[in-house]
């Protein structure tokens, strides 16, 4: 039996939510880089992914990895109609931040600076957490969030209305729906094979 | 093109919400993907199709999501599961409902903002119909879906001394997180749907 937990090396564990670069250390043995084979490189869609620890455990399954990765960039990529890249991140770090994905929080709240160059506002978010006053449509999108990552769910009538009312058509209420329902999937594997490290800090 | 989240969410085709999930084509195409080789897997060594079936009935119960239950309910009876594992599930979801998500933060300044909630254990009676490997793998699953910033080794170390292999337990976590997708994609779309502009 090789199957074992890994104990992760001295690191610094991050605190609080935040907008830097974070490692992540796995408590499951990946598969070697010398192992991949042809079916596991497609597994993980994108050749750089073989240096990632992270990838290359989840390549264990590689069908099931690569269906993940592919719905992932279709949900947040696909520049076609619907809701702005920007509010997509945003509701993926708003669904992070309500589970308490550290790591994933960190990347999509780049993410959501990065796109709509509001950078106090999505500091803000990870600082005081998803009840903070954005403005009106960040408001509606966060809560409506909030309600689907709650288990039980809440989403409900009174979500649809309020991000009508703040001008989102049918695509991007579904964009909404789909961004922060991936985040329940993804914030539930980074936070239960490993964990975040502060980046090149031993 | 119809799938599972259409399935579920009662979406027709050539209806509106079929039109708009066609513009994400490669994201509904790769969930029903996904779901396909969660529950026909080329291999089932390292979690059998039952299993995986059991621990969705469970995921949906926990959700209290009656399209879900229903649907992998009789996706487990028509595998062949054991017929005790019906009335199991049924009184494990009864006794693992709670309300996420909650749980603890590294020791610091969010601290303030740890939300302490239970560790499901199961009762020995199930524990006995279902066997070791799935009792701890419902242990899991209720962590994954109520309080998953709780996890550490030693719930993966509770895995593995219970048989699971490192690749079963990457296939029932991501089989836990891909029905927390699921089940709230086909929430959401209800809702839309239920309500028309």
């Amino acid at each position: 039996m090789t199957d074992k937990v890994l104990s992760a090396p001295p690191h610094v564990e991050p605190v609080v939510f935040t907008r830097d670069m974070l490692d992540w250390l796995p408590w499951l043995e990946p598969m070697a880089e010398q192992d991949l084979t042809a079916r596991h490189m497609a597994g993980l869609v994108d050749a750089a992914r073989a240096k990632s620890p992270y990838f290359r455990l989840l390549v264990r399954d590689p069908e099931v990895l690569e269906a993940r990765t592919k719905t992932d960039k279709d949900i947040f990529y696909n520049p076609e109609a619907g809701l702005p890249r920007a509010e997509r991140e945003l509701a993926a770090a708003a669904t992070s931040r309500f589970n308490g994905c550290i790591y994933c929080a960190s990347v999509h709240a780049r993410f959501a600076a990065t796109y709509s160059k509001r950078v106090e506002d999505v500091d803000r978010l990870l600082a005081k957490g998803v009840g903070t006053d954005l403005d009106a449509r960040w408001n509606a999108i966060v809560a409506a969030s909030v309600a689907l990552t709650s288990t039980p769910i809440t989403f409900g009538p009174n979500h649809v209305d309020a991000l009508r009312k703040v001008g989102l058509d049918e695509a991007s209420i579904v964009d909404v729906i789909n961004a922060a329902s991936f985040f329940n999937w993804a914030n539930r594997l980074m936070l239960s094979l490993g964990e975040p490290a502060a980046a090149g800090k031993a | 093109m119809s799938d599972v989240i259409d399935t579920l969410a009662g979406i027709a085709p050539g209806s509106p919400l079929d039109a708009i999930r066609n513009q994400r084509l490669q994201a509904r195409t790769h969930a029903q993907a996904s779901y396909d080789s969660l529950f026909r897997p080329k291999s089932e060594g390292d979690a059998s199709k039952a299993e995986r079936l059991a621990i969705a009935c469970f995921v949906a119960g926990l959700h209290g999501r009656p399209e879900s239950e229903g649907f992998y309910g009789t996706a487990l009876a028509e595998a062949g599961a054991p017929a005790a594992w019906k009335g199991a599930i049924a009184a494990a979801v009864a006794s693992a409902k709670g309300q996420g998500p909650y749980g603890h933060y590294p020791k610091g300044p969010l601290s303030v903002e740890d939300k302490p909630g239970p560790l499901f254990k199961l009762s020995a009676s199930e524990r006995t119909v279902l066997g070791s490997r799935l009792a701890a793998a419902f242990e899991h699953t209720h962590m994954l879906v109520f309080h998953p910033r709780d996890s550490a080794p030693p719930y993966l170390q509770a895995l593995i001394d219970a048989g699971w292999s490192t690749t079963g337990i990457v296939v029932i976590s991501q089989l836990v997180a891909f029905l927390s997708y699921q089940i709230r994609v086909v929430a959401g779309l209800r809702a839309l749907k239920a309500r028309p502009a």
